[in-house]
């Protein structure tokens, strides 16, 4: 029984078959997983699917001869959902590159899988750190951002801005106890002191409890070592009590366009984050984004979004240059010897534990009559050039690194 | 005369349909894998087996129990970390996931038992959520990521189990092997008392059997058997997740089990059969999963009580 | 002021009240519940959905009706009222006489239906409600800040509450209830409708989870998830408080929100898992729970 697991079989069948190139069952199948439903819909979601689609006819794939299928899938953020799929993807569809897969529990998971069965994993939505740390594999490569890079970027640049006294409240899980870890470090490292934190049931409904503690600290910067809605909920009722009048500012250590879009200017005014692609950054972003908004309902693109664009074009490249997509590791290797140079994230490179290393952006929410319509929601507070945005090779931990 | 011979003949004739289910199911799923996807069926194994487990509670003692999730899940984990962690080898794998199925169905039988009906699947429910919120917080539980790259090992030290058709065989060895356990179970004196208490407790109590102490048992040994089924699939999958302790894995066994016919022997293995291939089905169209097992709920006791097997026995006159 | 282990009286007070509000929710759903299941001898798993579409409703009235909350409090527990009723004539009708069991299985389903297709076009990340301007900003109390809302939302839970105690303990109406749970058929006898009592009451029940869920809207996030993992909270408050008595539900939902809210201050991270804890202390102890009859 052989079944397609594919949430939109779009088969982009592009020309011919092939002459020179032997492609593993004569085309390159792309796996877009991601959560296509749940909270990080907006943030990946369909909008993937269309990224990676835009990547494989801006590369031209057809003329060269190339023939290049996507096809999508939910993992619902669920490692068992996500496994099954890649493992029946590779198996049984002969897909040969996993991208995209937000959520870090079911990249973990598959980045395991990808690694046993030699195929290529591209992760744009996962923000694991230990992706380029202690699990790195030959086969996987981590774009867009990581826990690491959010936590230099936002702590760094808020102490050095006079933010420098932090209450964390952290959602009680391993990814929360993370973030806050890594933003902390980053805070004491650059002066500034952690006041205290609170750790709240994960997922969490009401936060009012915990916020109170927050407020009574007396902090600064209320650092939400939290994701999706639990982001969402606390800065809302963070409002309702009156926390930012009080003159404390929120940080936001994971969150994303879509997150300040859902929340309204009203509410996440004054928000500090950090984020690697804007779409109104430049004119290349601009163009890309009003291309993409109305084929992802009125939905303007993500970093996510773009890192996947990114990873794939830089794929084909190297597929195109091997000749062919069946050796999983042949191609990282490939990827990581030829430098980036794509629209949207311009040049860039990719290190030995699989990081790719492009500029981070500390972004400030605008508030409501600085933004002249919707989606024109930041302003650039700084840039963290691309040398200082991750974690220095020698800190990972990866095995691939020869010290 | 007559009658006793009657009842004699029943009794033959039950338990040759039975055992022509049985040859009839354990030949297809000899022969299955070279149809089907060898994971999709080691899959569907282990929840029929789950689903029979549950079966043994509600279908023979009457006790619906909205909480099975948690040995399920609770067996996988302990399973999963033996093998990784500790490197038991895949059969005391699976013993360290069962006993903690046995364990944890004891203490929460306990408790549960105290209260009748709904009460009874209530306190479950609440039981396993307490636990669920538990296995977020739990460090060896690694909370979202799961415990992952399970390794299967070598069974008895010499059966590398990495290699597909192993392990295949090996799940579906302890799943008939559990099967015919419980077939065994259900018929006995231990299970005829069961299904007294199901009939009618309160006569059964005059007749002066213990009832707290057989539903127990039952429980009990439901549990371990969930134990069995989730340390193997975690073995299976490699992977053991949150998703094994949430509630609405609860509600799929029940689902399985209701599908397939509450109170038959075969009932659960074509319910869970039925689902996993209805869900693999529904992959494609994300969320509404939930909405077609809400229908499927609500079809099946408005009309369809008996379920797949029950309906087939009531129409062949057979028992099965 | 004064100081407990180490956290300030202020702090203290400032938890119990928010404990108190946590408790509104849970002495309302578990109200609610008690009443459906005095009357029916089902148990409405759906209270957690039809809690949902409470505040659904009133996300659309002001979506795309311009109908803001005032409106919303009337109109969404009489709207969900009436799918309620049409729930209970359509399929719980016909399991009156079956094991209670299947009833528990049925609302389940139904919940999984509600549940499913409200994910599948909101996804999961909640909608924004925001609070009615009549009732924003707050007080400031010394000891916290209290938002208006806030209060509001205990007060009118209270007060709630206390009609629906009132109505069913002391008038004529709530007399022919209690008798019609003890002996339909005598009802019957008298004249009394039962079937329609039985209908009205299920549609009642609902429209206090949709209350409820009304309340929830501005400051819990409207999202299809928003029932589900609170009525399992809520069982557990049901079987501590006992079935028996709505009075004994009142008690027991304010009480433990007022628990879980110290248990936030002390020892956070239990907080989720507190009440089921207790729950099984009292099973231990008083098996029939603390207002309960024993079965």
């Amino acid at each position: 029984m052989k079944r397609l697991f594919s949430l939109t079989a779009l088969a982009v069948v592009f020309g011919c078959g092939c002459a020179q190139a032997q492609y593993s069952d004569g085309s390159i199948k792309i796996g877009v997983m991601n959560d296509m439903s749940g909270t990080y819909a907006d943030l990946s979601g369909q909008g993937s699917v269309i990224a990676a689609r835009m990547a494989v006819e801006d590369f031209g794939a057809a003329a060269k001869g190339m023939k290049v299928e996507i096809v999508g899938a939910d993992h619902q953020n669920k490692p068992d959902v996500g496994s099954n799929v890649v493992r029946t993807w590779i198996d049984v569809d002969k897909v040969d590159v996993i991208v995209d897969v937000p959520t870090s529990s079911v990249a973990l998971a598959v980045n395991e899988i990808v690694r046993d069965k030699n195929k290529v994993f591209l992760v744009s939505g996962a923000a694991a750190s230990d992706l380029t740390g202690p699990k790195c594999t030959p086969n996987t490569i981590h774009w867009t951002y990581d826990t690491w890079a959010l936590a230099n970027g936002t702590g760094k640049a808020i102490v050095k801005t006079g933010g420098d006294t932090w209450f964390f409240l952290t959602a009680d899980y391993a990814f929360g106890h993370a973030l806050e870890r890594d933003t902390a470090a980053v805070v004491e490292k650059n002066g500034g002191k952690v006041l205290g934190k609170v750790r709240h049931p994960f997922p969490g409904t009401d936060f009012s409890s915990f916020l109170l503690q927050a407020q009574a600290s007396k902090a600064k910067i209320i650092g939400l070592a939290n994701a999706g809605s639990d982001t969402i909920n606390s800065i809302k009722q963070a409002a309702e009590f009156g926390i930012t009048q009080g003159g404390q500012n929120l940080a936001a250590l994971l969150a994303f366009i879509t997150d300040v879009h859902a929340l309204g200017l009203q509410t996440a005014q004054g928000l500090i984050m950090t984020e690697a692609w804007y779409w109104d950054l430049n004119d290349a972003n601009r163009e890309f984004a009003k291309k993409f908004a109305p084929q992802d309902k009125g939905v303007y693109p993500t970093m996510v979004h773009a890192g996947v664009y990114s990873a794939v074009t830089h794929y084909l490249k190297a597929v195109e240059a091997l000749k062919s997509d069946a050796d999983g590791k042949a191609i990282v290797a490939k990827m990581k010897e030829m430098p980036t140079d794509d629209k949207l994230f311009g040049k860039g490179t990719v290190r030995a534990d699989g990081r790719k290393i492009h500029p981070m952006y500390l972004f400030e929410v605008k508030k409501p009559g600085e933004s002249k319509g919707a989606w024109d929601y930041y302003k650039l507070r700084a840039t963290i050039p691309a040398d200082e945005a991750f974690r220095p090779l020698a800190e990972g931990g990866c095995p691939l690194v020869k010290s | 005369m007559q009658r006793v011979a009657q009842a004699t003949g029943d009794h033959a004739v039950r338990t040759r349909s039975e055992a022509i289910a049985f040859v009839v199911m354990a030949g297809a799923l000899i022969i299955a894998p070279m149809f089907a996807y060898p994971v999709f069926l080691m899959k569907a194994l282990c929840f029929a087996l789950f689903a029979c487990a549950f079966n043994l509670l509600i279908g023979y003692v009457g006790l619906l129990s909205f909480g099975h999730a948690l040995f399920f899940g609770w067996a996988s984990y302990v399973g999963a970390h033996a093998a990784k962690v500790w490197g038991f080898p895949p059969e005391l794998a699976i013993l360290s996931g069962t006993a903690t199925g046995a364990g944890l169905g004891a203490i929460v039988g306990a408790l549960a038992i105290r209260r009748q009906g709904i009460y009874f699947a209530m306190i479950t429910l609440a039981l396993a959520q307490m636990m669920y919120f538990f296995a977020i917080q739990a460090p060896f539980t690694h909370g979202e990521d799961g415990i992952q790259a399970v390794p299967r090992g070598k069974l008895f030290g010499f059966i590398d189990l990495a290699d597909q058709t192993n392990m295949y065989v090996t799940v579906l060895v302890i799943f008939l092997g559990c099967f015919l356990l419980i077939y065994r179970i259900i018929n006995s004196p231990f299970g005829e008392v069961l299904k007294a208490i199901r009939e009618n407790e309160a006569r059964a109590v005059s007749l002066g059997y213990r009832t707290e102490r057989y539903k127990l048992v039952a429980f009990v040994l439901s549990a371990t058997f969930a134990g069995v089924a989730g340390s193997t699939k975690a073995l299976v999958f490699q992977l053991a997740s949150l998703t094994d302790v949430d509630w609405p894995m609860s509600g799929e066994v029940i689902l399985m089990t209701l599908v397939g016919g509450l109170g038959t022997l075969f009932g659960p293995v074509a319910g869970a059969f039925f689902m996993v291939t209805l869900e693999n089905y529904l992959t494609t169209i994300g969320q509404w999963v939930f909405v077609v097992q809400g229908a499927i709920f609500v079809v099946c006791v408005l009309l369809f009580r008996r379920g797949i097997v029950g309906e087939l026995a009531q129409i062949l006159r057979v028992k099965l | 002021m004064f100081e407990l282990l180490g956290i300030s009286s202020q702090a203290l007070f400032g938890q119990l009240l928010i404990g108190l509000i946590n408790g509104s929710f849970y002495a309302l759903l578990s109200l609610g519940l008690a009443v459906i299941f005095g009357m029916l001898n089902i148990i409405n798993f759906t209270h957690g959905a039809q809690y949902m579409l409470g505040a659904f409703t009133a996300y659309f009235l002001l979506l795309y009706a311009g109908l803001g909350y005032w409106w919303a409090i009337i109109i969404a527990p009489i709207v969900v009222g009436i799918t309620g009723i049409i729930i209970e004539r359509l399929f719980l009708q016909w399991l009156y006489k079956l094991d209670h069991l299947y009833g528990l299985l049925l609302t389940f389903g139904l919940a999984l239906i509600f549940e499913g297709t409200f994910r599948n076009f909101f996804g999961s990340s909640g909608l924004p409600y925001s609070v009615p301007p009549t009732l924003q900003g707050g007080q400031n109390l010394g000891f916290m800040f209290l938002p208006n809302y806030r209060a509001w939302v205990v007060a009118f839970s209270l007060a709630v509450c206390l009609t629906t105690w009132y109505v069913i303990e002391r008038t004529k109406l709530g007399s022919y209830l209690r008798a019609a749970t003890e002996n339909p058929t005598l009802v019957r006898a008298f004249g009394i409708n039962v079937p329609r009592m039985i209908t009205l009451t299920y549609g009642f029940g609902v429209a206090l989870a949709a209350l409820a869920g009304v309340m929830a809207a501005p400051i819990y996030n409207v999202s299809p998830q928003m029932g589900a993992n609170l009525i399992i909270v809520v069982f557990a408050v049901v079987v501590i408080g006992g079935m028996g008595s709505i009075m004994g539900a009142i008690v027991t939902g304010f009480g433990l929100g007022i628990i879980e809210g110290l248990t936030k201050v002390f020892f956070p991270e239990a907080s989720n898992t507190v009440i089921f804890i207790i729950m099984a202390i009292v099973l231990l102890i008083r098996p029939a729970g603390l207002f309960g009859r024993a079965t």
